[in-house]
């Protein structure tokens, strides 16, 4: 019988919930027992050529790229499963949402008034920023949620493993944290 | 000569209550918790949070302001009132802006504690991202409203801890927003970092600058143990449930 397949992504998110996924050790041995590798950013992966069983997505929506690759995940994940507080509740980036991305541009790059030397970077190359980060679960249907930032290595385990095993990941209280 | 104790019982368990104790205190003192976030045993009870609300007789009451009578049949830890808990916290995460990663109060905030202590993964309510004012007027104290539960908790301690008014809400509705007594922010006030005020805030709202991050992860106190374990250790093996898990 084939293995299970497993896909991750990094949207609006630093890449530490990957690293902790890799973080497991020694245990990354058993985890390529149980599940073989698609699209994602650690095997270069870039796009889905069949259904994929787990969808591990790291980070929010900031941009419409993220969009994007959140709804391919969707439409080819059985079950997908947020990771870390990027991608539950936005996280660092959504720091800008109380802000309003219009004032955090303009201050950022043009110290607050825009003139023609100083002005919001625009190339059709840059993914158009969304008008705030938007947590996985506002964009997407999320079957599962594994909060931390990032989860620790034990938790991500125990997450797949229950998933694997078609129980609901439910973290012992020693390992749900949101930090 | 003492006055008899008040029977009465707890989700099918029978509990004694001394005359004039509430439902949270009676229970406090037999082992049996009941979720909080506005209380604390030794200030007036405010009756703000509702986490505490339990049914009694059938009707809904904060067991933090409800005194106990004789025989009355309190539910606290049912499915349906987990349930409504559960959706409180929900929204005091989405309402407020809580970065939990680098909340200095992270590990011993009673939020935080309490989300855990439901096995709450995740909300899927929709975060409201307000913007709140900070306040960093003061050397010594620093005023987060990001995080702010509005639990009353601060004004009560200024007011009969610590014989100050410091603390305040303004405006009403989900428009209300604690407020510091003097236009000039908090260093306009009285408070000191020796007030009950200062110490007394359940999340990250009210901290005393240089003492953040001080405990490591793994060593705060709600890395230890759930919130309530310390209430729920006092229990007297005796004090079974009738009632199977209901
Ligand atoms: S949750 Fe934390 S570790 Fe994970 S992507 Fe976000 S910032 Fe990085
Ligand atoms: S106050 Fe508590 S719940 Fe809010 S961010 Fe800080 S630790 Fe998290
Ligand atoms: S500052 Fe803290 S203690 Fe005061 S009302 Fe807000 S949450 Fe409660």
């Amino acid at each position: 019988m084939s293995k299970p397949k497993l896909a991750t992504c990094s949207l609006a998110g630093c890449f530490g919930c990957h690293m902790s996924l890799l973080d497991i050790d020694e245990r990354i041995l058993e985890l390529v027992e149980l599940f073989d590798l698609d699209r994602s950013p650690l095997d270069d992966k870039k796009a889905f050529d069949s259904p994929v069983e787990v969808g591990f997505v790291e980070g929010g929506c900031a941009n419409e790229h993220n969009v994007r690759v959140l709804h391919d995940f969707r439409k080819h994940c059985k079950v997908l499963i947020a990771v870390g507080a990027c991608a539950i509740n936005g996280g660092v980036p959504a720091l800008r949402n109380p802000i309003g991305l219009r004032e955090c541009l303009e201050t950022t790059y043009a110290g607050g008034t825009p003139d023609a030397d100083h002005f919001v970077p625009y190339d059709a190359d840059l993914p158009l920023l969304l008008d705030r980060v938007y947590p996985a679960h506002e964009v997407v249907r999320i079957d599962y949620f594994l909060p931390g930032c990032p989860p620790s290595a034990d938790a991500i385990w125990e997450g797949l493993k229950e998933l694997l095993a078609g129980r609901t990941p439910g973290l012992p209280y020693q390992l749900l944290k949101y930090d | 000569m003492s006055a008899p104790a008040l029977r009465f019982s707890v989700d099918g368990a029978p509990v004694e209550a001394k005359a004039g104790q509430t439902i949270i205190e009676a229970c406090d003192d037999a082992g049996i918790y009941i979720p909080r976030l506005c209380y604390r045993a030794d200030l007036p009870p405010g009756g703000q949070c509702r986490l505490c609300t339990c049914k009694v007789n059938g009707r809904y009451a904060a067991a933090c302001v409800t005194p106990v009578t004789p025989a009355i049949a309190v539910e606290n830890d049912t499915p349906e009132l987990r349930a409504e808990r559960n959706t409180i916290v929900e929204m005091l995460f989405v309402e407020g802006n809580h970065p939990c990663p680098f909340c200095e109060k992270s590990g011993n905030c009673d939020l935080q504690a309490m989300a855990y202590r439901f096995g709450l993964s995740a909300t899927e309510l929709t975060y409201q991202f307000p913007n709140r004012d900070i306040d960093a007027t003061h050397p010594e104290i620093f005023l987060d409203r990001n995080t702010c539960i509005l639990c009353g908790l601060c004004i009560r301690a200024s007011r009969s801890a610590d014989g100050k008014a410091v603390f305040g809400f303004e405006n009403r509705g989900a428009r209300t927003q604690l407020t510091v007594n003097s236009p000039d922010g908090l260093a306009g006030t009285d408070i000191a970092t020796a007030d009950r005020a200062a110490a007394v805030c359940p999340v990250g709202c009210i901290v005393v600058k240089g003492t953040g991050y001080e405990t490591p992860y793994g060593e705060r106190p709600y890395d230890r143990q759930p919130i309530g374990a310390d209430i729920e250790a006092q229990r007297h093996p005796s004090a079974e449930r009738k009632d199977a898990d209901v």
